[in-house]
């Protein structure tokens, strides 16, 4: 099983862990495992077409899956995937 | 019986090749890889020295002298007051550190300037400054050349809050020369959990100036520079021209975007940072050397995954901990030292105490950054993918 990093905005979705374990050989199998353990992630995480949302990335480890094979990129038991939406709080 | 040290002196000379300073002046500033290198104490050399020279202090002269001429045959004069210290010198580079072409410059800088010959008269640091930034002048990679880069330096603050408080406070007491704070709002007592450079009896007062008087108290090295407005496109372009580094501690993501392509436009470097309850991240947006803010985020995340800290918390000391790496950062690019955070993102989670790095790749079809800076009009800085239904949509 890939270990899955949840960030702060998604951690409600999945009853506020900040890690969940999911099953797949993909990046895109492991999302969708993901998101059948957790259907609230899935429109977070995934467009109508089934597509992963452009502003929400995601690595493999430390690398991009777009820079790798985006959601076909296979994905070892050891794995970690890291799911990052943008933040911007800061100033006020 | 041992030699008198006069006459060690003058064995010693007797054994280097001394050269006259009117060779060097004639091969100063040539093709002709002459390294001219002064022995004397640091204090000596920042009162005057030859043009171009490079310092190694006798005393340290079998440590550092590779740094100042790292080719043993290349030709090396060396001089200092008068003469005497630059032949010990020039004796033990021949003879301990085996170099071929060591030379002393007879009669030193004195002799050097009676014959009328350029010199430089650097700045120097105050006895007040050479005490206040002493802990820095003690490391090898600040010292007095450090010190006055950061003194020259200017550095603009986006935002007086949770980020650019405990920022700036670092960043004036290391004495950046200049902090541009641009800021609108006024300091709350909600603020003060983590804005620590705002006091009890300022609320009320424009953060900007509450800022500035804090400063002003710590380190009057230091000239601030307020801007008491919103950024927006119609000033972003005018504030930010001249700095050399801006800190974003921006709360939204339309000036985030806006910063991205006017910093992309100036090729000014960006010290990014975000917080969010218990998580931060942090990244050094430097154009055209590595990625920029949309490389990484090409479209923001909808209203509801892009919660506020004003909705939904920060602990207090989390934004303490990112300015600060934030700071480093500054400083880290203002000297020229260490691995900046360049196409790297790294994320810090408090509870945990863990901290994650991720790399960042620029994107080939960046909308900004794959374009010449030249190319980028105002009409299209900071406008991204459903910037109206997410302007709509935020308020």
């Amino acid at each position: 099983m890939a270990t899955v990093k949840i960030p702060p905005v998604l951690r409600a979705s999945v009853g506020g862990e900040k890690e969940v374990a999911a099953e797949g050989a993909s990046v895109g199998e492991v999302l969708n495992a993901l998101a059948t353990a957790h259907p609230q992630t899935q429109t977070q995480l995934f467009s109508a077409e089934g597509e992963l949302n452009r502003y929400v990335n995601v690595y493999l480890n430390d690398e991009d899956v777009r820079v790798l094979d985006g959601l076909q990129t296979t994905v070892g038991a050891g794995d970690t995937l890291v799911i990052l939406p943008a933040m911007a709080g800061g100033s006020r | 019986m041992s030699p008198s040290g006069a006459e060690l002196l003058r064995q010693v000379k007797s054994q280097i090749e001394e050269v006259d300073p009117a060779l060097v002046s004639e091969h100063l500033g040539t093709d002709n890889g002459m390294v001219v290198v002064d022995v004397r104490e640091t204090d000596e050399f920042g009162v005057a020295h030859i043009p171009g020279a490079k310092h190694v202090p006798k005393s340290y002269l079998e440590t550092r002298i590779e740094t100042a001429a790292p080719d043993k045959d290349a030709w090396v004069v060396l001089y200092c007051a008068s003469g005497n210290r630059s032949a010990w010198a020039a004796r033990t580079l021949t003879e301990d550190l085996d170099y071929k072409r060591v030379a002393s410059m007879t009669g030193g800088i004195a002799l050097w300037k009676d014959r009328g010959y350029e010199i430089a008269t650097p700045r120097a640091l105050t006895a007040e400054q050479r005490d206040r930034y002493s802990r820095h002048l003690l490391m090898e990679e600040v010292g007095v050349e450090g010190q006055l880069k950061l003194l020259d330096a200017r550095v603009l603050l986006l935002g007086a809050g949770g980020l650019g408080a405990p920022t700036a406070l670092y960043l004036a007491a290391a004495g950046i020369g200049t902090l541009g704070i641009v800021d609108n709002d006024v300091v709350d007592l909600s603020n003060l959990q983590r804005q620590v450079i705002h006091t009890q009896d300022r609320v009320g007062e424009p953060k900007v100036d509450s800022a500035e008087a804090t400063i002003a108290n710590l380190n009057s090295d230091v000239n601030v520079i307020k801007y008491p407005v919103r950024i927006d496109a119609s000033n972003i372009m005018e504030i930010i021209e001249g700095y050399d580094v801006i800190v974003d501690g921006l709360d939204n993501f339309p000036t985030r975007y806006l910063l991205n392509d006017a910093s992309v436009r100036t090729k000014i470097p960006v010290v990014s940072a975000s917080i969010l309850g218990f998580d931060g991240q942090l990244s050094v947006f430097a154009p055209y050397e590595g990625p920029c803010y949309r490389c990484l985020y090409p479209t923001p995340p909808p209203a509801e995954l892009a919660p506020s800290c004003g909705a939904n918390g920060v602990l207090g000391v989390l934004p303490g901990t990112m300015g600060l790496l934030q700071a480093t950062e500054v400083v880290k690019l203002i000297l020229g030292e260490g691995e900046p955070l360049i196409g790297r993102l790294l994320l810090y989670e408090a509870l945990g105490a863990t901290f994650t790095e991720l790399k960042v790749r620029r994107d080939p079809d960046c909308p900004i950054c794959s374009r010449d800076p030249e190319s980028i009009t105002d009409d299209e800085m900071g406008v991204f993918p459903d910037y109206e239904a997410f302007c709509a949509a935020a308020g």
